[in-house]
């Protein structure tokens, strides 16, 4: 339904894409930016950044637009609509992921899509099967543990209401995070996104075996291929942290 | 002497507005304080690779990070201050009784927008950029002067900042839709006022163009000031010379877009 209502006004939605590419494409000009006054970012060339910044956007914008709608869920616990999808007779979490379901996202998809295939296209790779499988098997993980933090952040938003920003600082931040490579980053902030949120395997660690890196933190060689069990763990982290949040949720009543 | 005790309480009524909610200004707190991490390592990286670049060394980089992120709110660089509310009375026709009520349309905002600025700054900015000192090397001044130099520079990029934000906030007058205003108002924000990157690490020419647009009085002209990277006196009158020109364009707009509106009976 929300994608025949953005459908109905075709303009209107294409230079809502248009304008998102814009947007979404700030944090790579302000890479290229950096790169036309220097060669090497924490020991990556341009190629391998935008390989960085290609996976981890281009899985941050399926995460958005399958369940980003669901960070409005806070506004939702306060005027009390949430009760709305309550009574109704389908899980509220794919209600809140369809609320207002906005198909513009679509733009942060293709814009990470872009800058990933302009990477594979410039990157200086010996590909070999694994490699090519690799790629795409890390998109999909990343969407999943993006979608994981996007949960979890609306789980959060149960218990304390006007916190959006707290969630921003997880989605956004984390993205902005994994553009730059792991080299950049204090050893303590690289473990706690290794271990802590496993944000290292949307795009750091698989990247990394790809690109023929050493490996952050010196984790071992079989790590590049663990963002599936990353992805699931997460998966089952965010959705109990979903449970609990609806269980403790008291109505305002109004 | 009326109108000015009647501005002070809405500059009040403005503050107050934002110091309400506590719990979203803590989690701003937390955001920009996430952000300035990530930022901050990164211009390290950064100025590692080319020392000296813009003329800033590392720990003015660093520092220039933490006011970026203490500013943020503060200066609405990516919008959302007034203008919003200013643009969804444009479009419900709201606007027509605010233009019937004994003051001015233009100093009424301003005043609201001050308020907001003023609570932004000392509820957002500054843990942030105290966290940013402790935690990171950063260039900061033992002067007493030069703080209060770089307090007068934030209130003048209040006011550049709101003006700009006026003029976005009118153009709803004759486009009534206002997202693509508000986007463009976002990306010029971000990158001409230095928040993507400092504006004197720009690549030349461009750098030294954004450098006389407006924007570069927000984030860049203040930051400037505050690590005696300027002369005080003429970065004053740079962004004063601004604020005065689009406050004079807002006023010359507001004229021609009251004429245009017509109020409905009933």
């Amino acid at each position: 339904m929300w994608v025949r209502s953005t459908l109905t006004y075709r303009v209107s939605f294409a230079v809502a894409v248009l304008g998102g590419l814009l947007v979404t494409g700030l944090d790579f000009v302000a890479i290229l930016l950096m790169f036309s006054r220097v060669d090497v970012l924490g020991g990556y060339t341009l190629p391998e950044i935008a390989f960085l910044y290609g996976l981890s956007a281009t899985s941050f914008g399926v995460a958005d637009l399958a369940i980003g709608s669901a960070g409005r869920l806070g506004t939702r616990v306060r005027d009390g609509t949430l009760d709305m999808l309550l009574v109704r007779p389908a899980p509220v979490l794919a209600q809140a992921a369809a609320d207002r379901f906005a198909l513009r996202r679509v733009a942060r998809i293709v814009q990470g899509g872009l800058v990933l295939g302009w990477a594979l296209v410039s990157l200086d790779v010996a590909w070999t099967p694994v490699k090519v499988v690799l790629v795409p098997v890390t998109l999909v993980c990343g969407g999943v543990i993006f979608s994981a933090v996007f949960v979890a952040g609306a789980a959060f938003q149960f218990v304390a209401q006007d916190a959006a920003e707290v969630q921003h600082a997880f989605t956004y931040g984390g993205q902005t995070l994994l553009q730059y490579p792991p080299t950049v980053f204090g050893k303590e902030l690289v473990r706690s996104v290794t271990f802590l949120l496993p944000l290292a395997f949307v795009n750091w660690v698989p990247a990394a075996y790809v690109l023929g890196r050493p490996y952050p933190l010196g984790l071992p060689g079989w790590a590049a291929f663990a963002s599936p069990v990353a992805a699931l763990v997460c998966a089952a982290a965010a959705g109990l942290a979903w449970r609990v949040g609806l269980r403790s949720y008291r109505s305002t009543g109004s | 002497m009326g109108s000015a005790r009647l501005y002070a309480a809405v500059a009040a009524g403005g503050f107050r507005r934002y110091a309400t909610y506590r719990v979203a200004t803590a989690a701003g707190v937390f955001t920009n304080t996430v952000f300035g991490l990530i930022l901050a390592y990164t211009y390290v990286a950064l100025w590692d690779e080319r020392p000296h670049l813009g003329g800033y060394d590392q720990a003015q980089a660093v520092t220039y990070v933490w006011l970026g992120q203490a500013l943020f709110a503060t200066l609405a660089i990516q919008g959302g201050g007034f203008e919003t509310d200013l643009m969804e009375r444009v479009r419900t026709g709201e606007v027509a009784v605010d233009l019937y009520r004994p003051a001015d349309l233009q100093v009424w905002w301003l005043a609201t927008d001050v308020g907001r600025a003023v609570f932004q700054l000392l509820g957002r900015g500054v843990v942030p950029f105290v966290f940013g000192a402790l935690f990171f090397p950063t260039a900061l001044p033992d002067e007493v002067g030069v703080w209060l130099a770089f307090l007068v520079a934030v209130a003048l990029a209040m006011v550049v900042s709101f003006a700009i934000r006026f003029l976005v906030a009118l153009s709803g007058f004759w486009l009534l839709d206002g997202t693509g205003a508000l986007q463009l108002l976002m990306i010029l924000g971000l990158f001409c006022s230095g928040m993507a990157l400092p504006l004197n690490a720009f690549p030349q020419p461009l750098g030294d163009i954004v450098m006389l647009l407006p924007w570069s009085a927000l984030l860049q002209t203040p930051a400037d000031v505050l690590m005696g990277r300027v002369e005080v006196w003429s970065a004053f009158a740079f962004q004063a010379g601004w604020a005065v020109v689009l406050l004079a364009v807002g006023r010359w707009v507001q004229g021609a877009a009251t004429r245009r509106v017509v109020v409905q009976g009933g």
